[in-house]
């Protein structure tokens, strides 16, 4: 009874399970308001292929069984059948019009990036990301944006020959080895966020599955998309266009949290990006003529 | 008996054309379709080795967490090259390769319509491989940028210069095979042996070789464009000089989707011969067959943008693309309903041959089954790059194209040798291959689906269950093709059993007519054709 109920978990786990889990065996439902439509679509074709899977498999395996030389099957000659050939056409394609459907719903709803409420300017480097807030709430942001690596200890472990244990790279319990970051991207939570995305060098894909989709960084090319995500959490993701030598180990992580504590944050991140800016006025400008 | 009176005129020429005595002479200089077949085959079985160590190499490199062998550079080579030397070394000159050996044979021709081309289009491939392999041994490294070779990753190697001019070579290759392919159907049939009557390997073979002069073209001038764009100042795909890298993806995919099906069309061919053979029927819907590879061949020309939903094509662009490519489960459809079809009410046996075509139809379909999945755009945001694909692919190039040229190697080995491979060792190396290769993609679905990325040489602990397990059905897959290649060497050059004229029960067509070995020269004069011999003799729908 535990073991259906943990294949049950594994395969339908959905939103409690916006990170990779061990034994993972289904997509995530992901945590915003677009992710379930892959996670649906996904269940509803699996479901399909099961179905004419069993219908297929097992004609097959009924005719091997009954038609066997050894138990005397004398073989027909009939080699054409109308009906059952239009049947055949006619049923997948019928199949096919219905799955077309729901995928068209779920691309014209990702297509739509209107109404956002902030902008967020990602772009891809061998080997991390770039991170620029460009906007919140119609209002420009100023001088807010990092860079965001792997972080030191997934990066020591993962050395050839360190000697190291991937096992004891964990926060709060959950393994992030090569999932983990020094800076990770902070978004609001129940926000449009509208993503800029492009790389700086080559061919990068900014993936975080509890969102839903991925997008490639293409240098010269600005590709947008959007989220919005429901629940606060840390959502990891990684880079999913073979990028180099590193393309394993620029992960992606992404913290959201509730609207006060982002505004908060963004709040903090301008005013030291002002103090910044104030520091290094100071230290380049002339000094004053009437001191010198 | 009018094909032992062709017998007896194989053996007159066989006494005056037999095969050079000088080894030189015989393999390096041969224009005769069955000793360049061979040629083919035993270099794509050489490169099936090869590029199965790289994936060796891979396997092990994933079976647990952390990095324990290779450098990620070298990762990345491996995956590079093992998709190279697969594609282009090992299933297409297999494929060429049977082509060679069988066409003449089944359309009643005295051998290919262009020899010396035939012996070029063959030598050129170990030079090829040669450039290709020889940069692993360079200071710079072989290609790492994946076979795709997408800029500006590719322009960073060093080693491009060799890689195009390589891939150059395999193309000359694959455009002058495929010219003699169509010629040779084309033109020397024997009287009597209509376009509708030929054996359903030799159609999928002509649709395929049309394939082939399409898109090779195509793809030289991609790789020709990477060329130029890293020695010669150009900036096809440099944005800053007014590029586009997109614009390479779109060439390359415009090759790459057809190129899918120029390796899987013939195997639905081998399948057509091989399953009402043993089912001592006729195949079911033989123009439906026909018609449906010709469909799947025109759709392959307008999907190839599903390689790209996540590189943020208009909208318009992924659902035209989207629709497109879920149209090929129609004609896919059929042609996996035609062979279950074809099985129902049959007569069957169940030797090594039929083995690996009944795994072909039941695996092949598991990679439609995710291929259908990842033609849903919306899905494919998910599964894009993931191990969901490479669970995909392998599922229909290594039980599809590979599953096929091993049945059709056990299928026709009688013809070619003269000997029967032993039957024992034969069911063994299925048994071994069809559990492997299930342990060992099975789980990269799950893999995928949980969020790993394909192409990378560590991953999160989460993944490594699968990974293991999937690592350990590598070895074994690896392991249990050395009993293939020990069936093969031991029916060359061993086996006591001779196999008679015709191998199979159940066999028809018109290479079953000539004696076994099939002499050095076959069908010098046309054979009369008698409709009852012809697996496909009778069609009237």
């Amino acid at each position: 009874m535990k073991a259906v109920a943990t294949t049950a978990l594994a395969l339908f786990g959905g939103a409690v399970w916006a990170n990779p889990q061990p034994d993972q065996l289904n997509l995530t439902k992901g945590v915003t308001t677009w992710s379930g439509e892959p996670y649906f679509l996904n269940n509803v074709a699996f479901g399909v292929c099961v179905v004419i899977g069993i219908v297929v498999f097992g004609a097959m395996f009924i005719s091997m069984f009954k038609f066997r030389k050894s138990r005397g099957a004398v073989a027909e000659k009939w080699t054409h059948n109308t009906k059952l050939e239009a049947l055949w056409t006619g049923v997948p394609i019928i199949i096919l019009i219905v799955l077309a459907k729901l995928a068209t719903t779920g691309l014209v709803s990702f297509a739509d990036t209107t109404g956002s409420e902030m902008t967020i300017k990602v772009t891809g480097y061998q080997w991390k990301w770039r991170y620029d807030y460009v906007d919140y709430q119609g209002k420009a942001v100023e001088k807010v944006g990092f860079m965001s690596k792997l972080d030191g200890r997934s990066d020591r472990t993962r050395q050839l020959g360190s000697g190291m244990d991937p096992g004891k790279v964990t926060v709060d319990g959950y393994n992030t080895y090569l999932l983990d970051v020094d800076h990770p991207l902070v978004l609001p939570i129940n926000t449009k966020v509208r993503f800029v995305i492009t790389g700086a060098d080559v061919i990068h894909s900014w993936w975080v599955p509890a969102l839903g989709w991925k997008m490639d960084a293409i240098p010269g090319v600005i590709n947008s998309a959007w989220t919005n995500i429901k629940e606060p959490g840390v959502y990891r993701g990684q880079c999913a266009e073979l990028c180099g030598q590193d393309h394993g180990f620029m992960p992606i992580v992404v913290k959201a949290v509730p609207k006060a504590e982002f505004e908060q944050w963004l709040a903090t991140q301008q005013d030291e990006a002002k103090l910044l800016k104030a520091s290094q006025t100071a230290q380049t400008a002339p000094a004053p003529k009437g001191q010198g | 008996m009018a094909h032992a009176a062709h017998d007896q005129h194989d053996l007159h020429d066989h006494e005056h054309h037999g095969p050079p005595k000088n080894f030189i002479e015989r393999w390096v200089f041969s224009t005769n379709h069955k000793d360049i077949g061979t040629l083919y085959l035993v270099f794509a079985l050489t490169m099936f080795f090869i590029g199965g160590s790289f994936a060796m190499v891979i396997r092990a490199e994933l079976f647990k967490p952390g990095l324990q062998l290779v450098q990620p550079y070298f990762f990345n080579e491996m995956t590079t090259l093992h998709a190279l030397v697969m594609i282009f070394g090992a299933i297409m000159p297999a494929f060429v390769g049977l082509a060679n050996w069988m066409i003449p044979l089944m359309v009643g021709a005295p051998d290919m319509a262009l020899p010396r081309m035939n012996n070029l289009s063959f030598w050129l491939m170990p030079f090829a491989f040669c450039v290709l392999l020889s940069t692993l041994f360079m200071p710079g490294g072989g290609p790492a940028g994946g076979w795709t070779m997408y800029p500006p990753l590719s322009l960073q190697g060093e080693s491009i210069a060799y890689t195009v001019f390589a891939v150059h070579l395999m193309g000359i290759s694959s455009i002058m095979g495929a010219i003699n392919i169509i010629a040779t159907i084309l033109n020397m049939r024997a009287p009597g042996m209509d376009l509708l009557k030929m054996p359903v390997f030799v159609w999928s073979w002509l649709i395929t070789a049309f394939l082939l002069i399409a898109v090779m073209p195509v793809l030289a001038g991609a790789v020709t464009m990477l060329l130029t764009d890293k020695y010669f100042g150009t900036n096809f795909f440099n944005a800053a000089g007014g590029g586009d890298p997109v614009l390479y993806q779109h060439i390359f995919w415009f090759f790459g989707h057809p190129e899918v099906y120029i390796m899987i069309l013939p195997a639905f061919g081998i399948v057509s011969e091989i399953i009402p053979t043993f089912a001592r029927k006729p195949i079911f819907g033989y123009k439906a067959m026909v018609f449906a590879i010709a469909s799947i061949a025109f759709l392959s020309f307008i999907v190839w943008a599903h390689h790209m939903f996540a590189v943020g094509l208009p909208m318009g662009a992924e659902i035209f693309f989207m629709y497109a490519t879920m149209l090929i489960a129609v004609p896919t459809g059929v042609k996996v309903f035609n062979w279950v079809t074809t099985m129902w009410g049959g007569s069957m046996t169940f030797e090594t041959p039929m083995l690996f075509s009944i795994a072909f139809v039941i695996l092949f379909t598991i990679g439609g089954f995710s291929g259908l999945m990842l033609a849903l755009a919306p899905a494919d945001f998910q599964y894009h790059d993931t191990y969901f694909v490479v669970a995909h692919f392998h599922y229909v190039l290594v039980t599809g194209a590979a599953f096929a040229i091993i049945a059709a190697a056990y299928y026709w080995i009688p013809k070619w040798s003269g000997n029967m491979y032993n039957e024992t060792w034969g069911k063994i190396h299925f048994w071994s291959s069809v559990i492997s290769v299930n342990v060992l993609f099975f789980p990269q679905h799950f893999l995928g689906l949980a969020g790993m990325p394909r192409r990378i040489p560590d991953y999160n602990v989460a993944f490594a269950n699968f990974n293991m397990i999937s690592s350990i059905g590598g070895f074994w897959f690896g392991a249990s093709q050395l009993i293939f290649l020990g069936v093969v060497i031991h029916t060359v050059f061993f086996a006591k059993k001779k196999s008679p004229d015709r191998s199979w029960e159940g066999a028809k067509g018109l290479e079953w007519t000539v004696p076994s070995p099939a002499p050095f020269h076959t069908f010098a004069v046309p054979p009369v054709i008698n409709d009852d011999e012809l697996a496909h003799g009778h069609v009237d729908h």
